[in-house]
Order: structure tokens, then sequence, then C-alpha cells
């Protein structure tokens, strides 16, 4: 075994092996879904408490309207405002007043409650208002059978978009399908670039203050040490994205077996088969190790020079800050995937790799494609070098915090 | 006599200053070779360009004759004056891992640390966690991982810091049944009293240069007060307070290594 591939082995195995690491890989799909769904589950349920409702219809027309119309609002209708209603110790939580025709006075209408009043209450209170009066209000026309006409004149127009395939096939496709699909790309590289760029630094620099590089570097060039640690920490991710993947593929299938297939889902699932897989998985593996590969030399590189943990933000913050410039521009980019800021961010090799994944689904020119990929891997190899010189001074220096002229020189060193 | 390395020439310049100032030294081969000076004087740094760890401005080491390649490190195993190995690694597997490194397979690592384990009696630590080790078994740990790759040069950087006298003697003992086995080793430290009981030959460096070289007796020699010390018995003394008499035994007062260094280097 050549000496990388023992330091790989190792950095790899450690890592997977962490308890932290295998709970984190398995239970983040669940918590996540978690985290979606159950914010959501919780609005869904209506509370069984029902709400006691008084009507005061001056105009004893639209009682009829709100009686038996909702079970969670018992309505009580009575014929004037009363001073126990406004009591604090009253079950009522509204008082509704209406006190003229509102097709001719529209305003006539009020809702009073000692509470806030919920929004559940008010679109009840509208809604069954506003059907009321329209009614009213088709009904003076006199016309024969104009609702019929009305609901026969709304119409929901959906487009359906279809893409020419090079093939000239027709496909349907579906513009947000491609969006999300865009944004979850990105994402996972925004996500991996920073976390474990962040896992690269640590390492670098838990080896330089254990003292263990002397060691290590009396036995491998400390350019095997650091592309072992940088390459290992990639596997890794990858193996997460790769159970993370496995988990998705297997919970869509068991949901898909439980609702079956019907057409509503198959329908909107169609866009979703018609998506360029082949080109996005290429673009998004080149796009995530031409990522990785710059900014973790460049973590490796601030790993080595800095002693302790508090003097990496000095040197974290811009890349923080290009990192959230690239995602802004990744949302901004999707808008318009082929507006100038798409353009120049997906081929600046520091934002590219997020940038160009959220265009990928929409079709990007090839050269743009190409163009983007060379950039990114010229300027990455060209950082793997600089971090490299750095690197192997700087594990070895300590002391106080290097400055930017410190590790300048050092790049010159022999 | 046949030395084993030398390093010939070497400069070493930092940004603002010169670590090493036309270094030359010459280890011979299967002997401890003492190399002292105060801090700061440049030991790290020689130490450090011997390992490839670093690379000389100019000058160049020889490596049993011959100028010093990659492949050599295999042949070398450095014990750094500051400790450290992976705290979360299991001790075992660290070592095997270590050994890997220096180009041992598997089984072989294997094999050889424990033999060394049962030696030092340390078996129980073997699937501990490093960090919990006290600071003297950790160093216990890191003195098996210096030498398991068998390696015909060893650097030893202060190796008897941090042990209590047993385990210092103990090492002691293995170092110099390690140099009995035809093992060449460079022995760096500040702890006089060692060297002058394990080291044939020594280099004594001071603000960057060598300022004293040569065989312990040799420089002990050089450094002669030309004081002696002269046993008697009672009547002897009497006799001699009398008359010039020929004392039991002469010895020559030579200063300790101590003293030599001291000397040299307060100059």
């Amino acid at each position: 075994m050549s000496k990388i591939s023992i330091i790989i082995a190792r950095e790899f195995t450690t890592r997977i092996k962490k308890k932290s690491f295998i709970l984190l890989t398995l239970l983040l799909p669940f918590l996540s879904a978690v985290i979606i769904f159950v914010p959501v589950w919780l609005g869904s349920v209506k509370g069984d408490d029902s709400h006691k409702i008084v009507v005061v219809d001056k105009t004893a027309h639209y009682l009829p309207a709100f009686v038996g119309q909702n079970p969670q609002f018992i309505v009580v209708p009575d014929t004037q405002m009363r001073e126990a209603y406004r009591s604090d110790t009253t079950d009522v939580e509204a008082v509704l007043i209406i006190s003229d025709d509102l097709c001719k006075k529209p305003d006539a209408v009020t809702l009073y409650s000692q509470r806030e009043i919920q929004p559940e209450l008010q679109m009840f209170v509208e809604g069954t208002i506003r059907e009321q009066v329209r009614r009213d209000k088709l009904e003076a026309y006199n016309v024969e059978g104009l609702d019929q006409i009305i609901n026969d004149v709304q119409t929901d127009v959906a487009v359906q978009t279809v893409k020419w395939q090079d093939n000239g096939e027709e496909s349907m496709s579906s513009g947000t399908v491609a969006m999300v699909a865009g944004f979850i790309f990105t994402f996972l590289i925004y996500m991996f670039v920073m976390i474990y760029g962040a896992m690269v630094m640590r390492s670098v620099m838990e080896e330089k203050t254990n003292r263990i590089v002397e060691i290590m570097v009396s036995s491998v060039r400390p350019f095997e040490l650091m592309m072992g640690k940088i390459i290992a920490i990639a596997l890794v991710g990858l193996t997460q994205m790769l159970i993370w993947g496995l988990m998705l593929a297997l919970i869509l299938g068991f949901t898909s077996q439980c609702f079956g297939t019907d057409g509503g889902v198959g329908e909107m699932l169609t866009p979703l088969l018609h998506l360029p897989y082949g080109e996005l998985s290429v673009m998004f593996l080149l796009c995530f190790i031409g990522g990785y590969l710059l900014y973790a030399s460049f973590f490796s590189a601030i790993g080595a020079a800095i002693n302790e943990p508090s003097d990496s933000s000095q040197f974290m913050m811009p890349v923080t800050i290009i990192l959230v410039f690239a995602m802004y521009a990744a949302m901004g980019s999707a808008e318009n995937t082929d507006g100038p800021l798409a353009f120049w961010t997906s081929l600046f090799p520091l934002t590219s790799p997020i940038v160009m994944m959220v265009r990928v689904p929409f079709g990007v020119p090839l050269w743009q494609e190409v163009l983007c990929i060379v950039l990114l891997f010229a300027t990455a190899l060209l950082f793997v070098w600089m971090a490299a010189r750095i690197y192997r001074v700087g594990i070895l220096m300590y002391g106080k915090k290097p400055s930017l002229r410190e590790m300048w020189k050092w790049l010159r060193y022999k | 006599m046949s030395y084993f390395l030398q390093a010939n020439h070497i400069y070493k310049r930092f940004a603002a200053h010169t670590a090493l100032d036309d270094v030359s030294i010459a280890v011979p081969e299967g002997k401890v070779f003492g190399l002292l000076g105060p801090n700061g004087a440049g030991k790290t740094t020689l130490i450090r360009i011997i390992n490839r760890i670093t690379a000389p401005d100019s000058g160049d080491v020889l490596f049993g004759g011959r100028p010093l390649a990659p492949e050599d490190v295999m042949r070398i195993g450095y014990l750094p004056e500051e400790r450290g190995l992976y705290k979360k690694m299991e001790v075992g597997e660290q070592a095997i891992y270590l050994a890997m490194l220096k180009g041992l397979s598997r089984s072989d690592a294997k094999r050889r640390l424990q033999t060394w384990f049962e030696k030092f009696d340390i078996m129980p630590w073997w699937s501990k966690k490093l960090e919990e080790l006290s600071k003297g078994m950790q160093q216990k740990v890191q003195f098996v991982i210096t030498v398991l790759h068998e390696p015909e040069l060893l650097i030893f950087d202060e190796p008897f810091s941090g042990f209590d006298p047993v385990n210092a003697d103990l090492l002691k003992r293995e170092i110099l049944a390690l140099r009995d086995k035809g093992h060449t080793i460079i022995f760096s430290t500040h702890n006089m009293g060692s060297v002058e009981e394990i080291c044939d030959e020594i280099a004594l460096i001071n603000k960057s240069r060598v300022v004293l070289a040569g065989s312990v007796d040799e420089v002990r020699r050089q450094h002669r007060t030309g004081l002696h010390q002269v046993m008697l018995d009672d009547a002897g003394l009497e006799a001699l307070k009398a008359a010039g008499i020929t004392p039991l035994g002469v010895e020559e007062q030579l200063p300790s290594m101590h003293e030599v260094f001291i000397k040299t280097v307060s100059q």
C-alpha cells in the first residue's frame, strides 16, 4: 500500500466509525422529515373545542347562512348586543353585528371580540357573507341560469410546459421542478463545502497542536498528509450522501407502495423523470469535487497556519462571505438562469460550483459548462499547490498567529 | 572510523535569523552521538534536516556514505522533543498505523509491537485510547513506536524528559541495548549527566554553530584544569604532611560534561 492510501484509509475509517457520524447519517433524513412535517401536521390538527359566536342580525337575512355551516363555530342568534358578552367570564368568542343590507352598505358588518380575532374565524365569517352577498347580487340581475353561466366562464388555465429533447421528442418539463432540483444540488454543495471544509481545518489544526505532525512528516511528505486528509474527508462526505440517496430512494419507493401511484402524483412526477439526470450527476460530481478541493485546500492552509481555534475566525470570515454571496447569487440566478449574474457567477471559480448547479436543470450551453469546470479545476489545483506550500511550513511553526505577509513568504520557501 | 551519517556545511536561514551556520557533524556507526546545545541553538532544525522534514539552504547530508534520499526516512526513527500522538485513537491501532507509514506491513508491525508491549509489560494498554494513559505511559508508547521499524538510525530528542527515575533507567538500558545491536543513535539533550553515561561522541551547538566536537573523553580532556584527585590512607596523609610520598592512587579531576557545557556556552 502506498503511504497516501494508508493515510486515506485511517482518516476515512476513524471518521466513519465515529458514533456521531453514524447517528447523524442515519437520523438526519428522519430529523429533517420531522422538522418539515411536524409543524405542518400540528397546524392541520383542529382544536376539538368549539367556539360560541353570537350573531346579531338586524336584517335577519344573513343568519341562516351561518347556522350549521362549520361545526367549530356554534352560532347563537340574538337580537341585540348585551353587556354580558363583554364580560371577562363570558364563553362567547365573538359577536357579529350586521346592521343593514350588505349589498347596499358593505361596511354594515362588524365583528367584536374580547381577544384578537382568530384568522380562521374571520375567514369563516368573511367567506359566508361574501358567498351570500354574491348570491344576492346575482339574483338582483334577474337573469335565468346566471349562476351556471358564471361558473362556466371561470376557467383555470395551467400552461403545460414542454421541452424539446435533442432527438426531437417532446417531454413534459416543469420550471418549478427544475428549480427545486437545482436548489437541492446547490444546497448540498454549499453545505458540504462548509461542513467538510471546516472539518479539514479542524483536523489539520488538531494534528498540529497535538504535535503528532512532527512524527507524521518524518515518515511521509507533508503534501501526502494534506492530500490524504482532504481526499479521505471527501470520501466521507460522498459516503454520507450515498447513504442519504439510498435512504431517500427507499422512502420514496415505500411511500409510493403505500399510497399507490394514482394519476395525480404520477403526473406531478413526470417532469421529475425528464430532468437531465446524466448531465446533472456529472456536473454535480465535478462541481462538488472541484469546489470542495478548492475550499478544502484553503481551509487546510489556514488550519496549518494558526495555533488555536479562535485564530481561525479572521480567515474564516472572507470564506464565509464568499460562500454566502455564492448562495445568494444562486438564488438570484434561479429567477433568470441565463442572465448576466447567472452567467458570470457560474464561471467565477469561487462561486461557480454553487451557482452552476442551479442553472444545469434549465439547460446550459455545453461550452459554458466546460469553461466553468476547466476554470474551477485550474483554480482548485492552484489553491492545492499554494496550500501545500503554506501547510508544509505552517504545521511546524508554533507561537504567534502568522500575518498574511508571513504566509506569503512561506509560499516561496525552498 | 566509518561514519553512518555526515552533515556537511549546513546553512539554514529563516526570515529573521540564521538557524544553522556552516554546521558539520559526523556520527560514527553503532555509537551514541550526543547533540548538545542550549535552547534555540539550532538542534531541532538540524534534526529536522536529517529527517528530511525541512531542506537546508545549502550543504548536504550523507547517509551511509551517499546523499540522503527520500526513502531513507524509512531507516530513521525519530522521537521528537514535543511528544504527540492521536489522543482519540487506540494505542495498538495507532502504533501499527505509524509503523505502516514507516514501511512495515500490518502483520509485521503487529507482531513486533506485541513483543515490545510484552517486554515493557504494557499489553493491557493495547486497546485503550491514548488519552486514557498517563503522560509517562504515553511516552513509553511513543518510544516503542519510534523503534518499532528497527531503523538503522535513531534520533532521540530529550528522551528522558517526563520519565520517573525508574523508567528513565529502563529507557537508558534500552537505548544502550539498541546501540549494542548496531543501531546508530543521535541523542539530543540538555541533561549533561546522561551524556556522560551514554554518549560516545558529542557535538555542541551554540548560536547556530558547532563550537565543540569529539569523543566525550577527548572533550573532557581538552578542558582539563590540572586538578588531580589523590587517594591516601591515614598513614599516607600523615606522611604527606611530613614529606613527599607516593599516594595510593592519583586520578585526574576532569570537568564534568555539565561544567564543559556551561563554560563553552557562556564564553
